[in-house]
């Protein structure tokens, strides 16, 4: 067991984890925060992406102990922070989710988008941006919508 | 009532409203059972049979029982006492047989992730650990991988009590077909090649099961889109009556038919939660997944199609091979797969002569049932690959074919040669709204000029039927306890909005949206003044759940059915407290107006009277506020709806890519409740069905092993790949119910593969290749160009 001390959604959490347990059941299970979806456990499918010190990351490919002294915002961080209002009311709008699961690692891969590109409204650009996070539910078509509707804004 | 009148009062029924729920799953505030942690939890890990096929020798479960926060391990030995096995046929399946399924295996394993212990620890990690302590004695047996090696004579029977590999087979025979072949001038023989592929569900299948033994009650937080149907089904097997067992259906990530059938590691968790009287937790991990959740398709169909010089299509004659793994699956079969397939296809079009069989048989593969669409992808793209072929050999534009054979859309009701009946379908309409939507002739002459510089591009067409609403003749009267009714409980709270619940379910298609628009309009509410409940056996009216594209046509008829009942007893109520004659009464904007509009009283002071001053109603007068009714299709055993779509593609012929640019879709679900969910839903089912078409596939090796049971290696459609869709609709509302909607959850899967398919055939025409197996990979195009061989 390691102990580890980071910062979580603005809290600073202190908590002792063993060396195998992945940041993704650290958060999910330890922390309860569980917006942040697991759907493949190595990498692939996005569910799980997170921010870590500012960039978006996988947490199932980040062991908690890796985590340990850094800044860490999943979904309900930048739900309380507003900074994903607006998306999260454009996906609403346009329908861009339908079982859900996919939605927090769209929104934090999203605002990833939003916040680099050089033409937020590109929708191949959107395209290629979201090339790793699989939604199995809406073909894709309202997702790239509703980042285009905020890019625009 | 007709909701087509865009100025109606209370419009509510056909408005793009997005979905109540979608913001809370935006920010994360989804709850999925995945996420369901209760006291005392513990979690399930298996041991998965490596092989394909082996006897079963000695399993040592006491170094696993050693390990630590271990509370619990069980084989087949030990979890049997707890749960009664199951057999997959129904009665309507003539001649469908199945063996009994045990949630662990007994004494054989059949297919490579077949569970065969399980260990329950306090977190899944140990559970993980001990189960790699458990060693079991395997005496590997001949794998039976290939569905055609399955019915040699000298295949290995994989029941040895069933005899041989052959659990089911139907043929129909209509009209005369040798007559048929006489007439045809020219006859065309396709053999089809359907990879296996499965549903990928983001989330995974996760139940949480938590036997009280104080209370002698079990509860069941599932995955699932069928509540009541696994209701009945753990009572059945855990020896308990239905009013001990609850099933709560959270939300759902995902499920498009993959969480509705019985699966032997959920069976074994809950069982355990009985025998140690503590809540489990089984949540597949995606290995588990690939290797244990119902794979769909995977079929051989040999197909010929008969056409006149002239353009009439004189017959279809098919004959359909499907591997369903060592089960038919329970409670549904794995058996519906292939008989719709033979049901379905030509139902388009108007030709008489039909023959056709299906073959179902047993191999030593994972269990092969329903997913989204049953059927129908593989119907759809034999039909039509067949109608391009004609069209292509008796040199006519294949819209040309379809227009002089399709179901003249005056000709309804009417029956398919299969025997399928169609109250009333848009087929000619459907597909001249596509010709204009895709600009046909402008995209044909591109296509040539391309063509001229060497760019393939290619065009396809592919019209369908889609089955929705089922009544009971799909699974009741087969003897499953399925419920093809669906029911509805409305009743007014005591501030004037109202609580809906019913027996349908979520993941994510909008039913609690669409409920709302519907008992919205009905009492002149706001759909944001009617809270929907859905999904827990407890409180919610009887229902089959969601599946089948049954949701809006049979679970939403039956909530206009119970909010006009509830609506008929405040107009009641509201007359005797006004003085009025209940029929000159509406209800609108949340008052209870005079039949002009005027505002007489609102609605919120109806309830409040009748909650807390019951004292000043008139005498006698006993507000009654709810209502239930239920709703189950009679008239036909389907409502059918149909719709056509549209591809164009490019092919590398270098690299064999195929580049999907544009897509376009014509469908008639009749009444629309909610065009926003209803497109999306469109969008969601084409890209599924695209996935089938370019990437999806189950490989298994000789062995019977799947070899790419991960994410990385199993590919799905990603957003890079995908083109946008353009949809549109023509609307034929069924007159069996007073809302007129059919179904939609399917139709986007129904024809995407089958456009696809078509369109890439017709880009390498000129090159004289055709392309029968899906998906289409580059090697496929390349192999098919003679490039590689
Ligand atoms: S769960 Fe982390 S990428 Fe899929
Ligand atoms: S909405 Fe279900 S996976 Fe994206």
């Amino acid at each position: 067991m390691k102990p580890i001390t980071l910062t979580i959604n603005g809290e600073t959490i202190r908590a002792t984890v063993p060396p195998r347990l992945h940041l993704a059941d650290f958060l999910r299970d330890q922390c309860g925060l569980t917006g942040t979806h697991l759907g493949c456990e190595h990498g692939v499918c996005g569910a799980c992406t997170i921010r870590l010190d500012g960039a978006i990351v996988r947490s199932c490919l980040v062991l908690a102990v890796q985590a340990d002294d850094t800044i860490i915002e999943t979904i309900e961080g930048v739900t309380d922070s507003g900074e994903a209002r607006a998306l999260q009311a454009a996906f609403a709008a346009r329908n861009a989710l339908q079982c859900g699961y996919c939605t927090p690692g769209m929104v934090i891969t999203a605002l990833d988008f939003l916040a680099t590109a050089p033409d937020p409204c590109d929708r191949s650009a959107i395209r290629a941006h979201l090339s790793g996070n699989y939604c199995r539910c809406t073909g894709y078509e309202a997702i790239i919508d509703a980042i285009a509707m905020v890019g625009g804004q | 009532m007709s909701f087509t009148d865009p100025d109606r009062p209370s419009r509510q029924i056909g408005r793009a409203l997005p979905r109540s729920a979608s913001r809370r799953l935006a920010q994360g505030r989804g709850r999925f059972a995945s996420d369901i942690t209760l006291p005392r939890m513990v979690h399930a890990a298996f041991v998965r049979s490596p092989h394909a096929h082996a006897e079963l020798g000695a399993i040592a479960l006491d170094a696993a029982r050693a390990m630590p926060g271990i509370v619990g391990v069980f084989d087949a030995a030990a979890i049997d006492p707890w749960c009664t096995p199951w057999v997959g046929t129904l009665t309507h399946l003539a001649g469908l047989k199945s063996a009994p399924q045990y949630p662990l295996a007994r004494g054989r394993v059949r297919f490579h992730g077949e569970p065969v212990a399980m260990v329950l620890a306090t977190s899944r990690a140990e559970a993980e650990d001990a189960a790699e302590q458990i060693t079991v004695d395997y005496q590997p047996l001949p794998p039976v991988v290939d569905a055609l090696a399955a019915l040699a004579p000298d295949a290995v029977p994989i029941h040895p009590e069933l005899g041989d590999n052959l659990a089911f087979e139907r043929r129909i025979e209509a009209g005369d077909i040798a007559a048929a072949m006489a007439m045809a001038d020219e006859i065309i023989t396709l053999d089809f090649d359907f990879a296996r592929h499965t549903g990928v569900t983001l989330e995974p299948r996760a139940v949480v099961a938590d036997w009280n033994e104080g209370e002698q009650r079990l509860t069941v937080h599932a995955g699932t889109q069928v509540p009541h149907m696994l209701q009945d089904i753990y009572a059945l097997h855990f020896g308990l009556a239905a009013h001990q067992v609850r099933v709560l259906a959270p939300d759902v990530g995902g499920s498009f038919g993959i969480k509705i059938h019985i699966y032997p590691d959920e069976m074994a968790a809950i069982a355990a939660s009985r025998a140690l009287r503590r809540p489990v937790r089984f949540v597949a991990d995606r290995l588990e997944s690939f290797i244990g959740d119902i794979h769909a398709r995977g079929h051989q169909v040999r197909a010929q199609i008969g056409v006149t010089r002239a353009g009439d299509i004189t017959f279809f004659d098919v004959d359909d091979l499907t591997g369903i793994g060592p089960y038919s699956a329970y409670p549904r079969t794995s058996a519906v797969e292939a008989n719709q397939v033979i049901n379905l296809i030509g139902g388009p079009y108007a030709v008489a002569n039909y023959r056709a069989r299906a073959r179902v048989v047993f191999q030593t593969k994972a269990m092969m049932s329903q997913y989204r669409a049953v059927g129908h992808p593989i119907a759809t793209t034999v039909t039509e690959a067949l109608v391009d072929a004609a069209a292509r050999r008796i040199g006519v534009d294949p819209v040309t074919l379809r227009r002089r054979n399709l179901i003249a859309d005056d000709a309804y009701p009417c029956q398919s040669a299969s025997g399928m009946r169609f109250e009333a379908l848009s087929h000619h309409g459907c597909l001249e709204k596509l010709h204009a939507m895709m600009g046909y002739d402008a995209l044909r002459a591109e296509q040539a000029a391309l063509r001229a510089r060497g760019v393939r591009r290619g065009i396809g067409i592919a019209s369908f039927i889609e089955i929705t609403n089922p009544g009971a003749a799909f699974y009741g009267v087969g003897g499953a306890h399925i419920s093809a009714q669906e029911g509805a409980t409305i009743r007014l709270d005591a501030a004037g909005h109202v609580v809906l619940q019913a027996g349908v379910t979520e993941q994510g298609q909008g039913t609690e949206t669409i409920l709302a628009q519907i008992a919205a309009e009905a009492l002149g509410l706001a759909p944001e003044q009617v809270l929907v409940r859905l999904g827990d056996t407890d409180s919610t009216p009887y229902g089959g759940g969601t599946w089948a594209s049954r949701g809006a046509g049979v679970g939403g008829e039956a909530a206009w059915q119970a909010a006009h009942a509830l609506r008929g007893q405040l107009l009641t109520l509201a007359a005797s407290l006004l003085q009025a004659d209940p029929s000159r009464l509406d209800l609108r904007n949340g008052q209870i107006t005079d039949d002009d509009g005027t505002a007489r009283m609102a609605l919120a002071d109806l309830a409040r009277i009748a909650h807390f001053r019951p004292d000043t109603l008139p005498p006698g007068i006993v507000p009654e506020l709810a209502a239930t009714r239920h709703h189950v299709p009679r008239d036909y055993p389907f409502a059918f709806t149909n719709g056509v779509q549209g591809s164009l593609v490019e092919i590398d012929t270098e690299t064999g890519f195929i580049t999907l640019l544009r897509h376009w879709v014509v469908e008639d679900c009749g009444t629309i409740i909610n065009p926003l969910l209803v497109d999306e839903q469109i969008r969601g089912g084409v890209v599924q069905g695209l996935g089938a078409a370019l990437f999806e596939a189950c490989r298994y090796d000789a062995e019977g092993q799947m070899t790419n049971a991960t994410m990385a290696d199993y590919l799905v459609p990603m957003a890079a790949e995908m083109p946008d869709i353009e949809i549109g609709h023509v609307c034929t509302p069924t007159a069996e119910t007073a809302l007129g909607a059919k179904g939609a959850g399917e139709a986007g899967t129904a024809a995407a593969a089958a456009a696809v398919l078509n369109a890439v055939n017709d880009a390498l025409a000129p090159d004289a290749a055709l392309l029968t197996a899906l998906p289409l990979t580059p090697a496929r195009v390349l192999a098919a160009l003679g490039v590689i061989g």
